[in-house]
């Protein structure tokens, strides 16, 4: 026990008169019934002891009980003690990873309460959305609110990716950790496709049925090459999806299952990983030119190492001799090295309001979308007739139109090559300048604009083309599937990109350069082909200018 | 051996008994794990599928003779007839497995990507990659137009009757 804490205190914080009465008596007698008294006293001092068994430290208002409070903390201390001004200036990352792990453990939230209600099977899965709807007390409030939050942990997730690229968070010491990003993006991607089925509406159906069947799609290759009776991979990977020939009730369950276990432990698991990869890379990424001491800094040595900080009214006292440097940065450069502690902040409170205020608006934003706007149910799933046109959720729409022009190479073979080049960009750029910096300075933002520039004109020239004169089969009704596979407007302008960005990193002799021009390619494209299959595609999957067009059946 | 060469670091010595028996064990423990995984994935992969028996029995086989077109729309096929017999043509398109819809010209179309076929089910504009299939038709003991839905037949197959 220490010393502060005399047996009088809690009395004197009592109010009940009583209690003042019977707590003087048992001072009056001492030694008598000692083991009773001090067990009294326990009690009443309980609380204040429950809390100091909790948390070890006083109040956070020294620098050094503000470290502690983050050092000593389980779930604080994923984040480090003190914190570079750049990081919390919201151009470093417009908060984007934040914000996509406050949705994921809102779509945590959310889902469980969800699961409590729904139930996987097709005879009552959609009877138990309505159900939701409109006899659970605020059941399609939550609904609502899980599937913004889906929507927008996939957008945040694709803008954040952006900056990381953009601001060369990829490069050495992170390139696993933007490796471990590509796995959370693609179970992003699977996690929003799993859930689309559970309602088992015409939508879900649709949307599953068309999902599996691209699962499949490398059967358009094997049949070309007439090998599908020995190695078809297609079948295998639909039924292994499935459970079955088709979309039903084993579909469901397997679904429900990769949706509400697999794929969110899987995150969670990604995601433990990527937090701890940024604290050993050394933090967030800053340019060089964050470290240099700003004016109005004086740093005082003192003999014993230690260094005591003056910037305007906060001082600070660091010693790099004790545990800081352990406690701050495990490895790489330490804010000590050089001047550039003199830019660190501590992280209570200044880095954990932050988190707390993008924390509150990301909520505030996703309760006022699901209270103001429904999630949308179709009918009820009707395997007879398909929704015309039956659209994917918008992420993968742009997957879609590449899909309409074929099924493996949309589906299977352009993703795949996406991915894995996204995956190899660290190690394919490995320059170490400008790290940090928004587009590697004004160079990479000539590159990209003119990237988007090109590709801007590359999308709209195919997509017009194609939907004026059509493609390969409808001028040679009778040409080998093989060479649409290979030669349609999706891969011709896979093959436009890949040759712009080995012309840019030939021109400026920069494999930095010719990454910028690789990603930006990526995209626009992702961008344009998106907004063409939401906006102007119609029934049949034919071109409208707008929606108002559509024939009315 | 040669001392200097022994000492050289790119000298690599030669595995160790104790070694060799460590790495037996790790290997060994990979392996068996390895397979056990493997093993553990084989559960999802069903022998049998839930679907009922792919052929079905469609209606006595007067019903058929001499009518143009039949539809199924829940077994997603149509039963056609012409001079020579009647076939059977599949209605899940090739492309990704929506259920095509007829046309006023005898065509058909998918409304989920907009490929076309032409009246005999080839493909003619689209993405699909195949014509649509032709299924297998027989008449069972009792006198009953039975379809096979997973036996393909040749375009020019048709059922004499
Ligand atoms: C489940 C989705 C994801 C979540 C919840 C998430 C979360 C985070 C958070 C909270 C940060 C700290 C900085 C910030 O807020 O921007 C971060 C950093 C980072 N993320 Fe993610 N992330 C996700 C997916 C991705 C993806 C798809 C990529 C790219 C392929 C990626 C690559 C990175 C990299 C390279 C960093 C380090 C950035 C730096 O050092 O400046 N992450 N992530
Ligand atoms: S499923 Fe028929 S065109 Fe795509």
């Amino acid at each position: 026990m220490t010393s502060h804490e005399n047996p009088g205190q809690p009395m004197q914080e009592t109010s009940s008169g009583v209690q003042t009465a019977e707590a003087n008596k048992n001072e009056k007698a001492p030694q008598s019934n000692g083991a009773l008294r001090t067990l009294l006293s326990n009690l009443m001092e309980t609380p204040r002891q429950f809390r100091h068994s909790m948390i070890r430290h006083g109040r956070p208002t020294s620098d050094r009980a503000a470290s502690q409070a983050v050092f000593t903390n389980v779930f604080l201390h994923i984040l480090p003690t003190r914190i570079h001004k750049y990081s919390l200036r919201p151009s470093a990352t417009w908060g984007l990873g934040l914000i996509s792990l406050v949705l994921f453990v809102l779509l945590f939230v959310t889902g469980v309460l969800l699961m409590i209600y729904y139930k996987p099977s097709t005879d009552q899965a959609y009877d138990s959305m309505k159900e939701l709807q409109y006899i659970v007390p605020t059941g399609r409030f939550m609904r609502n609110i899980h599937r913004w939050a889906a929507h927008g942990m996939v957008a945040c997730v694709i803008l954040h990716m952006a900056r990381a690229f953009y601001t060369s968070s990829y490069k050495s010491p992170r390139q696993f950790n933007w490796v471990v990003g590509m796995v959370l993006f693609v179970l992003t991607l699977a996690l929003s496709f799993t859930g689309y089925l559970l309602p088992w509406d015409q939508l879900a159906y649709w949307a599953a049925t068309i999902g599996s069947q691209i699962a499949e799609s490398p059967r358009e290759l094997t049949d070309a090459l007439h090998i599908t009776e020995w190695f078809d991979i297609g079948g295998f990977q639909k039924h292994l999806l499935l459970g079955a020939d088709h979309v039903g009730q084993e579909a469901l369950i397997r679904f429900y299952v990769l949706h509400v276990m697999v794929l969110p432990l899987l995150t969670t698991i990604f995601l433990v990983v990527h937090f701890w990869r940024i604290r050993k890379d050394g933090g967030l990424t800053r340019p060089s030119s964050a470290d240099e001491v700003s004016e109005g800094t004086t740093l005082i040595p003192s003999a014993d190492g230690a260094v005591t900080v003056q910037a305007g009214p906060v001082t600070t006292t660091v010693n790099p001799n004790k545990t800081y440097g352990l406690m701050a940065v495990v490895r790489g450069k330490t804010p000590l090295v050089d001047r550039a502690l003199a830019n660190t902040l501590p992280t209570y409170p200044h880095a954990l309001y932050a988190i707390a205020a993008v924390t509150m608006l990301t909520v505030a934003v996703m309760l006022a979308l699901g209270y103001f706007y429904d999630a949308p149910l179709k009918e009820l799933a009707n395997p007879a007739v398909p929704e015309n046109p039956a659209k994917a959720p918008w992420y993968f729409l742009g997957l879609q139109e590449l899909v309409s022009y074929s099924a493996f190479m949309g589906g299977v073979g352009i993703p795949a090559i996406v991915v894995i080049g996204l995956m190899l960009v660290p190690y394919l750029d490995r320059e170490r300048e400008d790290v940090g910096l928004w587009f590697s300075g004004p160079r990479g933002k000539r590159v990209t604009l003119g990237t988007a520039l090109f590709t801007i004109v590359v999308v709209l020239s195919m997509l017009t083309f194609t939907v004026k004169y059509g493609w390969l089969r409808n001028w040679y009704p009778d040409i080998p599937q093989i060479v649409i596979t290979f030669v349609n407007p999706g891969t011709v302008m896979l093959v436009a990109y890949v040759a712009w960005s080995f012309l840019i990193t030939k021109l400026t002799n920069s494999t930095r350069m010719g990454a910028l021009a690789v990603f930006t390619c990526f995209l626009i494209s992702f961008v344009i082909l998106t907004y063409f299959a939401t906006v102007h595609r119609g029934p049949n999957w034919e071109f409208y200018w707008s929606k108002s067009q559509w024939p009315v059946h | 051996m040669n001392a200097d060469l022994q000492e050289s670091p790119r000298f690599q010595k030669p595995v160790e008994r104790r070694d060799f028996l460590g790495l037996a064990a790790l290997w060994s423990a990979g392996v068996s794990f390895f397979v056990a995984l493997l093993g553990t994935l084989r559960l999802p992969m069903p022998s049998v599928f839930p679907e009922s028996s792919s052929q079905v029995k469609l209606g006595p086989l007067e019903k058929f003779k001499g009518v143009k077109m039949t539809a199924f729309p829940e077994l997603r096929l149509w039963v056609f007839s012409d001079e020579k017999g009647l076939f059977a043509l599949s209605a899940v398109c090739t492309h990704l497995g929506c259920v095509v819809g007829m046309e006023e010209d005898g065509g058909f179309y998918c409304p989920c990507h907009g490929s076309r076929f032409d009246a005999a089910g080839k493909n003619i504009a689209g993405p699909a990659p195949r014509p649509l299939p032709y299924l297998k038709l027989f008449v069972s003991p009792d006198g009953q137009l039975v379809v096979d839905r997973k036996k393909e037949v040749n375009r020019k197959v048709r059922l004499t009757v």
